[in-house]
Formats: structure tokens, sequence, C-alpha cells
């Protein structure tokens, strides 16, 4: 907790509440996490014009003051000062939707009558005015009894006037507004509305882009289609925008290598920097370009305001396996990571809903699969277009298994899930209420901002879990070392080469050889160490041998895995629950070692019969 | 007529709102969206390629989506609004 003043930022979802923090704090934000509850902070500073700073917080939107979910509860905790962890915040910003007064205003009211500091953002009034909407801000602030301004967070419009206020608010101007009178939901109503009515000066009806849009993107055939099509354009583009960025991240490790091998004598020193270091933490680092374009496409379609039309086609599809078209919106987040997605269940009211998502949705496509599924792609399935568009474009074979095998995690949820609520989850489905904010073009710093606090995190990740299992990996497979004259080889020698061989009695059968059981040993604290994991067990293994230490880990793979084996690989890869951070965060949100116990075991169960059938029917194929 | 049944983008008024019909949860979120008796409601998309999806609805300035279980709680009549 910090001693700063605390302002908080507080309104309906679809207010534009982000874009107005992001505008305020610009890249000076700090996210974390409310103690006790996985609901997330998120916090930045602003400078006010004497140069004195205030902390700013971005309380999750909410309807009212009468909580339906969790991180809507935490909402209403902070404002009312009861949030542990937190301070009452010192001033409130209510930032409310220009276009959707009436609305709007009932739980502006709600929050007036608390009686802290108080500032109104008539927020999105350019949106307002596209509509033929015209609003008086001089009225509003009259009746309401507060200060309001104009602003359009995503032009910057108002922002100035908003921090004057502000500071006007915490010079110590004592609050002019006093707690008011509890009113009931249907009198505050009223009032909003003659409010409302008020302020507005002039209503043209105008042709809605948000209507002519909704025409087609919500048709049950077109809509579809849509939506299909943009999820499989997002897919292609992982690959096809990768390239050249990923040639470079890969220039840039060889000649890393090359620099220690030249600078460093033979021995565990450079064996440690060039085998663990630098190939282990470099083959992961490799695939944040095709992380961030997936994370783009995600963070558009949410800011655009598409990913709740997303839902609304889904809920059909999603109600006959038992769950409602808002479990879509965590589902399709956990295609970037099933963390956040976890964590975005919060937002489903149901609790057999809200489990039986969680409990599905690792079996989302995470971006740390990619890493796998690419280097397995790269070096097993030719890279020829199944069908050419012509001048160069066309789909491509490898964008085509890819996208097959996001396929095949989704179709396997929705068995899962119409198994889990005919069985563990069973009961009533609930419903599925949503509102559908307008289409709006996000300002660009919005999306950069979020792809760089994505790379941040995913760099943390690999600077700390995937490089502390790398070290331990090497060091696993660098000990004991082969005494001078014994002809076996380095790994099958070492601790972790024993372990795997013991490992391997299991996995055989499936096609896994000695180096992938010994891969998938580290690959439980991530998956994508499974990858970094190969690189250091091949490498070891090159020893000195100039010709093998030139291939990359795909030249290798290719040529000491048969078919099968790496098919198999790719479908253990669909269902394993290799990811310490996903068990973790399953139990913070089911409260308890049950509920993660019973994800591990029946996703390790469903990747071994995959494997296995996959192994079976390639080499009975004969491929 | 319920809102399930109103032809699509034809304005009309919500004439009555059968509580118990509605969990709790979901009464408290449809008052919240600003649904109450004579707000002004227009169906404008029934969702579902696969049998009966969700119903998309204008209702005051905002479109909210919901359940066809939902609408069939709503009465709605369509005509002047001077009539509520």
């Amino acid at each position: 907790m910090s001693a700063l003043p605390l302002i908080a930022l507080v309104g309906n979802p679809n207010a534009g509440k982000s874009a107005l923090f992001n505008a305020l704090t610009g890249a000076r934000q700090k996210l974390g996490n409310y103690p006790g509850v996985t609901v997330e902070r998120k916090a930045g500073r602003l400078s006010l014009s004497d140069g004195r700073p205030i902390e700013l917080v971005d309380l999750p939107g909410t309807y009212s003051l009468s909580p339906a979910s969790p991180d809507e509860q935490v909402t209403r905790d902070v404002v009312m000062g009861r949030q542990t962890g937190e301070k009452r915040p010192d001033a409130l910003v209510i930032v409310v939707d220009a276009a959707n007064l009436d609305n709007h205003l009932r739980f502006a009211l709600e929050l007036i009558a608390l009686g802290l500091p108080t500032v109104v953002a008539l927020n999105m009034v350019d949106l307002a005015t596209r509509d033929g909407l015209e609003l008086d801000a001089a009225i509003l602030s009259r009746e309401l009894g507060v200060p309001v301004i104009s602003t359009v967070a995503v032009r910057k419009r108002g922002l100035d006037h908003l921090r004057q206020e502000l500071e006007g608010l915490l010079n110590g101007a004592p609050p002019a507004y006093p707690a008011g009178p509890e009113r009931d939901f249907d009198a505050m109503r009223s009032e909003a509305r003659r409010i409302a009515r008020a302020a507005i000066v002039r209503e043209t009806p105008s042709r809605r882009l948000t209507a002519l849009v909704d025409r087609v993107a919500l048709h049950p055939v077109l809509g579809l289609a849509l939506l299909l099509g943009l999820l499989f354009v997002m897919f292609q583009a992982v690959y096809a925008w990768s390239e050249a960025p990923i040639a470079m991240i890969e220039g840039v490790a060889e000649a890393a290598a090359a620099l220690a091998r030249d600078a460093l004598p033979d021995g565990i020193i450079r064996s440690f920097l060039v085998d663990g270091v630098i190939n282990g933490v470099g083959s992961v680092v490799v695939f944040l370009p095709q992380i961030l374009i997936l994370f783009f496409f995600i963070l558009m379609l949410e800011a655009t305001g598409y990913m709740v039309r997303a839902a609304f086609l889904m809920d059909g599809i999603m109600a006959k396996v038992g769950l409602s078209g808002r479990a879509f919106i965590p589902l399709l987040s956990s295609f970037a990571c099933a963390i956040p997605g976890i964590m975005a269940t919060r937002t489903i009211a149901d609790p057999r809903d809200r489990l039986t998502t969680i409990l599905i949705a690792p079996l989302m496509t995470c971006s740390a699969r990619l890493p796998v599924y690419a280097v397995i792609i790269g070096a097993f399935i030719p890279a020829r277009d199944i069908y050419a568009f012509g001048g160069g474009y066309g789909i491509g074979l490898q964008g085509f298994v890819l996208f097959c095998l996001y396929l095949a995690g989704i179709v396997g949820a929705m068995l899962v899930a119409m198994v889990l609520r005919l069985t563990v989850t069973k009961g009533a489905s609930g419903g599925f209420l949503m509102e559908m904010p307008k289409y709006q073009w996000p300002r660009p710093q919005d999306i950069l901002l979020g792809l760089w606090q994505r790379a941040i995190i995913f760099l943390k990740r690999a600077g700390t879990i995937i490089f502390t299992s790398t070290v331990i990996l090497w060091l696993l497979l660098s000990f004991p070392r082969v005494p001078d004259g014994d002809p076996t080889s380095q790994v099958d020698h070492s601790i972790a080469g024993r372990i795997a061989s013991g490992l391997n009695v299991v996995l055989e059968p499936i096609g896994f050889n000695r180096d992938i059981s010994l891969a998938l040993i580290p690959a439980m604290a991530a998956r994508e160490v499974a990858v970094s994991a190969l690189a250091t067990v091949y490498s070891i293994d090159a020893g000195d041998d100039e010709a093998a230490l030139e291939q990359s880990l795909g030249e290798r793979l290719k040529g000491q895995w048969p078919l099968p084996t790496a098919l198999a690989f790719l479908a253990w890869f669909i269902f394993a629950p290799q990811c310490i951070s996903t068990i973790a965060v399953t139990r913070r949100e089911t409260n308890g070692w049950k509920w993660p116990m019973f994800m591990v075991f029946y996703l390790f169960a469903l990747a071994y019969v995959a494997a296995g059938v996959t192994y079976w029917t390639a080499t009975a194929a004969g491929l | 007529m319920r809102l399930t049944d109103l032809p699509l983008r034809q304005p009309a008024y919500i004439d009555l709102i059968d509580w118990n019909l509605l969990s709790a949860i979901d009464g408290q979120r449809l008052r919240e969206f600003g649904l109450c008796e004579g707000a002004s409601v227009e169906a404008l998309h029934h969702g579902g390629l696969l049998g009966r999806g969700p119903i998309a609805c204008r209702v005051g300035r905002m479109t909210i989506a919901m359940r066809r279980n939902h609408a069939a709680a709503i009465t709605v009549r369509t005509g002047p609004e001077s009539a509520a």
C-alpha cells in the first residue's frame, strides 16, 4: 500500500474505463493481485501539474454495488473501504458512456451517494455524436452536483481538464456532496432517466455503424463464417508474419553461441553457457514473435468489441455441451495462456459453469504449446501449399496442421465439457446475459501497451522458470561425467538419462523415445521447456561434433525421430497438463487440491490415449 | 406477446416482466441492464445456426444478449409509448 493519494476509476463495463486509465497513466502501470482473491489489480502513476504524484487504480467494471461475481465484489469493497490491501480511495473518477447515459447514470448516482470526492468523466462523447446525440455537460454537472468533464480517452481529449479537477478535489476542497439518503433501485433509475433526458440537447436518429456491422457479424450463417475466417487468418498469421523476426532472433542466438565457443576453452563452463543457457533459453525466446502475433489478435478482438459477438454466436453451440457463450471468452483467452483464461472465469456467475470452464481451459492450445508445435511441424511437415491462390499466396500445409491441432483441442474440450456436465458438474445450466458494446477502433497505443506487458511476462518466464528448469536439466544431464574411453554416451550415463530410461518403460508403447521421456520431466514446469530440454539433450549429445552443432534442433529431430513418433508427440501436447502455473491457479480458483488433481489425472489419461492412438494408426498406415 | 415472438426490428415497449421466471441473479442483471416495465425494446438478431440460440435486443440505448428463457419472461407491446 502506498502513501500517495489514491484515486479509483470506477464505472460500468464498456464505458471506456481502461482506455481512460491507459491515457492517463501511459506505460507507468503496475499489474498485481488483490490479496486473497485472484482479481487483477491495475494501478498506475499520474502527475498533477505541480508535480505531485498520485496513484490511480482501475477497478473492475460493474453495473451496481450489488456484486454478482468475484471481480465485481472487489469494486464494491474498494469503494466502501472494505478491501484488504487497499485503502479507501481519496477520490473517485466515475466513467460513464455518453451514449448510454440512462443506464450508466444510475450506477453513477449510487457511487455519488457514497459521499467521496467525485468527478464524472463523460467518456466517448465522439461515439455519442456519431450516433446523433448531443449532450450538455454543464446541465449534467448541475443535476448530479459533481463536476462533469467530457472526455474521449482514445483521442486524449479532455484529459488536462480532468487532471485539473482531480487537483482541485485533492487540494482539500471539502466534499460538497454529503452522502445522500439511501434510495432504492427504482428510485435511482427514474432519477437517472430524468437527468439523462435533461442533459440530452438534441437527438437525431442516425444510421448506427454498430447495427450495420452486426447484421453481418451476428448473422447465423455469415457471422459464423466470419468468426471461423477470423480464427483461420489468425492462425495462418502466426506462421506467416513471424518468419523474419524469428530468423533474426535465431541469428543472434547462433552468433552468441559461436562467440562463447570461440572465447571459452572447451569444458564444463562452455558447455553450461552454450548447451544450457544459449541453446536452452534461446530455443524458447525464439517463439516470442508468434506469441505476440497471437496476443495481438486476441487484444484486437477484445478492444474492438467483437469478442462478445463471438460469444453470442457460440452460445447455441456452447449450450449443447452445457456451457454458456460467456465461457467462450475465457476459453478464447486460454489460446494465449490458460492462466489469464482461468482467472477470467470469475465473470461467470454460475459456479458449475465456472468449474467446467476452468477444467477444460487447459485444452485450449495456449501459446506455450506453440514452440513445441512449431518445432515439430517445422521439422516434419513439408512447407508447401495445399491450395494456392496465386501471386505467392496460398494455404500452407504447415499452417493447416497447426489449425487442426487447435481444432483437436477445441473438439476435445467440448466433448470433455459434455461428459463433465453429465457427471461431476451435473446440474442446471446458468444463463447467458451480456451487454454488447459498440464497435470501436482501438487506440494503437493501447494494443501496443498490452503486447508490451505480455512480452515482459513471457521473457520473465523465459528468464526464471524456463532458465531454472533448463539449468537443472543441464546439471542432471552433465553428471556424472562419462569416464574417458567409455563408449556410452554422456546422456545415457547421466542421472537424467537413467531417470528417463525408467519413465520410458511407460511411454515406449506410445512411440516415445528416451529423449522425449527426458524432455517431458522438466516440461512439467512449462510446456515450452520440452523444446529447450530437447535442444539441451541434443546439444550435449552432439558433443564436439562440428557438423551436428551446425544443425538446428529441427534438423536433428528429423534425423532421429520417425514420423509416427513426431505425430504422437504433437497429439500428447494437445492434452498433457504440463504447466505448474496452471495447476497452481486452478488450486487457487477452486480453493483446494481436489479439482486440480482431477484435472491433471484426466488430462494425462487423455494425452496417453491420444498419443498412443496416433502412433499406432500412423505406424499401421506405414508413415 | 412475448419478446421471443417479437418480429425483428419492430420497436416495442415492455409491458410486464415475470420476475418469478428468472433466477435472482439473472433478474438483478436484467434490471441493471435497464429492463423495466415501460422501457423501449427492439429485437435485433436471433442467434444460433443449430437449434435456438440467444436473442440480441436493444433496450433503451443498450444492446444486450439474452437467452430465450429470459426473453420468454418478458411481455412486450407494439404501438405508441403513451399507451404505457
